[in-house]
């Protein structure tokens, strides 16, 4: 995919208000086919970012080349996309085939054709048969794909979603999360997709773009970004993951308390103080009371690992979330996920004291200090 | 495009091919720009000048002015006017706020019928509630014995006219204050014992507030830059609008016309930027989670409500119906049996029956336009793209009108308009200065009820309609107009009978070839004809009457063909 020229190219694309910097030197390039999504939390600029990719807003600096063809200037009629918005801003006064057939009759397509066109459209989308009903007549779900039949209808190179699910209950959502990727599969459109859903992002996109305070945090596959988060914003925006202080030693592993703690590689140099971070369920539990008051210390114990005392346990579902307390953690807590057979098998319960171990594979190292 | 000049280095690439839409909307723009600099802010501007000139046209500073105060018979209006306009606001205020409480917190019965009757003397020309009362409290008045030899000329009779004919908007207003209330408030009242007498000031009262304080300046606008009533009625009682007249038509001193047009455009203007001011606090009084008050019987308040409710009703209808009355009597007070000579308009001075025929014109063509206009600027001003500048100027201007009295727009078009060096001074005297000096008048209201209509619907059809290549006219006529068509109807009814009403602007713009039947009711009333007078007011009060109907009957039909898709 790498190798062919990107489809869609953003180069130190930046936009102000005023004194406020929404976007600040974006540089992004989208491949031909693929379904990224722009994620992060309100007030990041991924609306604004999208909104430039149409046309909608224009960059204050930047370049925008789309297939080709520098569209930085062009308004948004002269550019090639199809967009669905939150609302799905359908016109309400039209029904679901002239709603679809908006851009075709524009364009001056034959009667019959445009007719052909609708239908094909909205048996695509699953809505046969919908046609003479006005959008006030239909679900939610069901609007939300007439949008999508509609702008699809011109062909567009390039399918712009803007949170288009999040007006939606959370059933109806799941399933048109599924049904939407499987039609961006099958017709091979590149598709942007803004959302604040991190589990949304997870099980659509092919890549992810992270943002925050418009900036681009890390871009990478959902497995990159859940595993290899670049920052502490990243690591906490998208599933949780434990942080703790830390100070990296002359080895390049690094000190948490009095524990020396090995982990993967990183850049935070020597000497400072960085963050430790680990997702809870990476954190393994070992031989309860191995190391128990009294006990002589005869069973060895892996490295990277502590004695805790379990402060709070709380049921789940399909794990529990244990809140540890110990030593090594000083004033902090750690969350740790065990599974049910662990918790039996261990005999966990809240007051017990355990270690934990902390895989060094999954042990991660950002620069800066905790606030 | 200030991004662009702000910073060069923006926008690398190449040009985009002409952008028709661009520059449609960049024209659309540009065209109301001017529209609303001709129509409104040049004239107040030769108004203004005019009032520091002398005669030759020189500038002579604030002499005017000084001459202005040191006539005391013209001084004396100023507070002639803020006095009637306090009293009649005091009066209409308590009366309006009873009766909106009575309609909106009791289980009184006939809630309907009474909310209709309340509205009814928007129907009619200021000046109609001024020969009713000569007709009742005059020298030969039926009910003269109340005025206990007071004369119905002059502050008792522009305060009755005024109150009159203000009541229907301060209801209106009222209404809406007091029927935006908080259920829970009361519940909570209830709940800590407070007294029936103490919820109402601690609970009721401070909610309506914003309503009451809006309605208060509202009320005092309309009083103090109406024409009508004191006209009429106003006898020897001189105030700052019919002092604009006088100076003006009658000893054709325009540049004193000039200041006493600014006098009057003082209180109005203060009045209107408090209401403003007032209004945008307004917004957040009510959460979205507030639950509707639902009044519980009570028979004696319920009783209370009817009578008083039943009283003021009876007396707006009394007013009206003296006039009715009156139209058809033969020859009032002696020979009181019923004819239609008083409606041979032909025979007296006024313009006959011509003048209905153009008050008809008039009212159709400003509705017609008026609402094209000034939905077509709404449009372009709340869901234009680019010229950010020029649209919140238009959105300013646009807001000016209402606080121009009537007479001193009229006045100001004269100055603008009847100007040789003007390239648009071939409308003076015309149909067309008519129609535009009465868009102009009422814009802010139409304008308002655009925007309004415009802010609910949706902000991105215009985005989707350029993703699918579709120009943004096509998308406003085929969704944005019928999506408005309510607010649009509302525009154009609202534009016809104001029309149809208006003396103050049109008095100074008319020609022998295009009067008016408001005018004509006033010279009638001048030249002593009161009972034709009487007769013209009536047949603008059956012209609007039918177009409230031709409204509502057309609402219904709308409704119905459009119910498919207009139901939630």
């Amino acid at each position: 995919m790498s190798g062919s020229a990107p489809y869609l190219r953003l180069q130190g694309v930046s936009k102000s208000f005023g004194s406020f910097t929404a976007l600040q030197d974006i540089a992004l390039d989208v491949y031909e086919g693929e379904f990224v999504c722009f994620l992060g939390p309100s007030g990041c600029g991924k609306t604004t970012l999208l909104r430039i990719i149409a046309g909608l807003e224009i960059q204050s600096a930047g370049r925008i080349t789309q297939a080709g063809v520098d569209i930085s200037r062009l308004p948004p009629s002269q550019r090639d996309f199809g967009i669905v918005f939150q609302s799905y801003a359908l016109f309400p006064n039209l029904n679901v085939n002239k709603n679809v057939a908006y851009g075709l009759e524009n364009a001056g397509s034959a009667r019959a054709d445009t007719a052909r066109r609708v239908e094909e459209l909205l048996a695509l989308v699953g809505l046969p048969d919908q046609g003479a009903k006005y959008p006030a007549q239909l679900s939610g779900g069901q609007q939300q794909r007439v949008a999508l039949a509609r702008a699809l209808a011109m062909s567009p190179g390039l399918l712009l979603l803007d949170e288009p699910l999040s007006a939606l209950d959370a059933q109806v959502r799941g399933h048109l999360r599924h049904e939407i990727k499987s039609l961006q599969r099958r017709l091979g459109v590149t598709t942007i997709m803004v959302t604040h859903d991190q589990e949304e992002a997870l099980t659509m996109a092919d890549r992810i773009v992270v943002m925050d305070h418009g900036i681009v945090e890390q871009v990478g596959t959902p497995l990159e970004i859940y595993r290899e988060p670049v920052s502490p914003f990243v690591a906490n925006f998208i599933g949780t993951m434990n942080q703790l202080p830390c100070q990296v030693n002359g080895t390049g592993g690094v000190k948490l308390g009095p524990l020396s703690v090995a982990c993967q590689d990183h850049s935070v140099q020597s000497g400072a103080s960085a963050i430790l971070a680990i997702r809870p369920e990476d954190v393994v539990p070992h031989g309860a009371g191995a190391r128990s008051p009294g006990a002589p210390d005869i069973i060895e114990t892996p490295g990277n690992a502590f004695d805790a005392r379990i402060e709070d346990m709380e049921f789940l579902g399909s794990f529990f979330r244990a809140e540890l307390s110990g030593d090594v953690l000083g004033s902090h807590h750690l969350l740790a996920d065990f599974s049910i057979n662990a918790v039996r098998r261990m005999a966990l319960e809240t007051g017990k004291e355990l270690t934990v171990e902390l895989p060094a594979e999954r042990v991660r190292i950002f620069a800066g200090t905790l606030v | 495009m200030t991004d662009a000049a702000l910073n060069p280095a923006a926008n690398t690439g190449p040009r985009a091919r002409f952008n028709l839409e661009a520059w449609v909307m960049r024209g659309g723009i540009a065209i109301a720009g001017l529209f609303l600099l001709v129509s409104v802010i040049l004239p107040l501007y030769a108004m203004l000048s005019k009032s520091f000139e002398d005669k030759d046209g020189n500038f002579v500073g604030l002499t005017n002015y000084a001459t202005y105060f040191d006539t005391p018979s013209l001084a004396y209006s100023i507070s002639n006017s803020l006095t009637v306009s306090i009293v009649a606001t005091v009066i209409v205020i308590s009366l309006a706020f009873a009766y909106a409480y009575a309609i909106t917190r009791t289980c009184m019965r006939f809630k309907g019928f009474f909310r209709l009757v309340a509205l009814v003397p928007i129907l009619a020309p200021s000046l109609l509630p001024g020969i009713s009362f000569i007709y009742m409290f005059g020298k030969k008045g039926f009910m003269r014995e109340l005025l206990m030899g007071e004369p119905i000329y002059g502050f008792i009779g522009i305060v009755l006219g005024s109150s009159f004919w203000t009541f229907p908007h301060a209801l209106l207003i009222m209404n809406t204050a007091l029927s935006l209330s908080d259920a829970r408030l009361y519940e909570a009242a209830e709940a800590l014992r407070a007294s029936k007498l103490r919820t109402f000031f601690t609970v009721t009262l401070p909610g309506a507030k914003y309503g009451v304080i809006s309605a208060v300046f509202v009320v005092f606008t309309l009083v103090i830059t109406d024409f009508g009533v004191p006209k009429v009625i106003g006898g020897q009682y001189s105030v700052l609008a019919t002092d604009i007249y006088k100076q003006v038509i009658g000893q054709q001193n325009f540049q004193m016309g000039a200041v006493v047009s600014v006098m009057l455009l003082i209180p109005a203007v203060l009045a209107f930027s408090v209401d403003r001011l007032v209004q945008r606090r307004q917004v957040a009084l009510l959460s979205a989670r507030a639950v509707p008050y639902q009044p519980k019987p009570s028979r004696g308040r319920d009783l209370g409500a009817l009578i008083f409710c039943t009283v003021i009703a009876g007396m707006l209808l009394l007013v009206l119906g003296v006039a009715a009355y009156a139209s058809f009597v033969k020859f009032w007070p002696y020979n009181l049996s019923l004819g239609f000579t008083h409606y041979n308009f032909e025979i007296m001075d006024g313009g006959g029956w011509g003048a209905w025929y153009n008050s008809i014109k008039l009212a159709a063509l400003t509705a017609l336009i008026g609402t094209g206009l000034i939905f077509t600027v709404a449009y372009l001003v709340e869901k234009g793209q680019g010229a950010r500048f020029g649209r919140v100027v238009i959105q300013a201007m646009a807001m000016v009108p209402l606080a121009v009295p009537g007479m001193v727009l009229g006045l100001a078009y004269i100055f603008f308009f009847n100007n040789p060096a003007n390239p648009l001074s071939g409308i003076y005297a015309t149909m067309a200065i008519l129609v535009l000096s009465t868009v102009a008048h009422f814009y802010t209201v139409a304008h308002l009820t655009a925007v309004t209509a415009l802010k609910q619907i949706d902000g991105e059809f215009e985005s989707v309609s350029s993703s699918l290549k579709v120009p943004f006219w096509t998308t406003f006529s085929r969704v944005t107009v019928p999506v408005c068509q309510p607010a649009i109807f509302s525009m154009a009814v609202y534009l016809f009978m104001n029309a149809m009403t208006t003396v103050s602007a049109v008095v100074f713009l008319y020609s022998p070839d295009t009067n008016l039947a408001s005018v004509a009711v006033m010279n009638m009333d001048d030249a002593g004809d009161i009972a034709p007078a009487a007769a013209m007011a009536m047949m603008i009060v059956y012209t609007n009457l039918t177009a409230v109907v031709i409204y509502g009957l057309l609402s219904r039909f709308v409704e119905k063909r459009t119910q498919a898709w207009r139901t939630r």
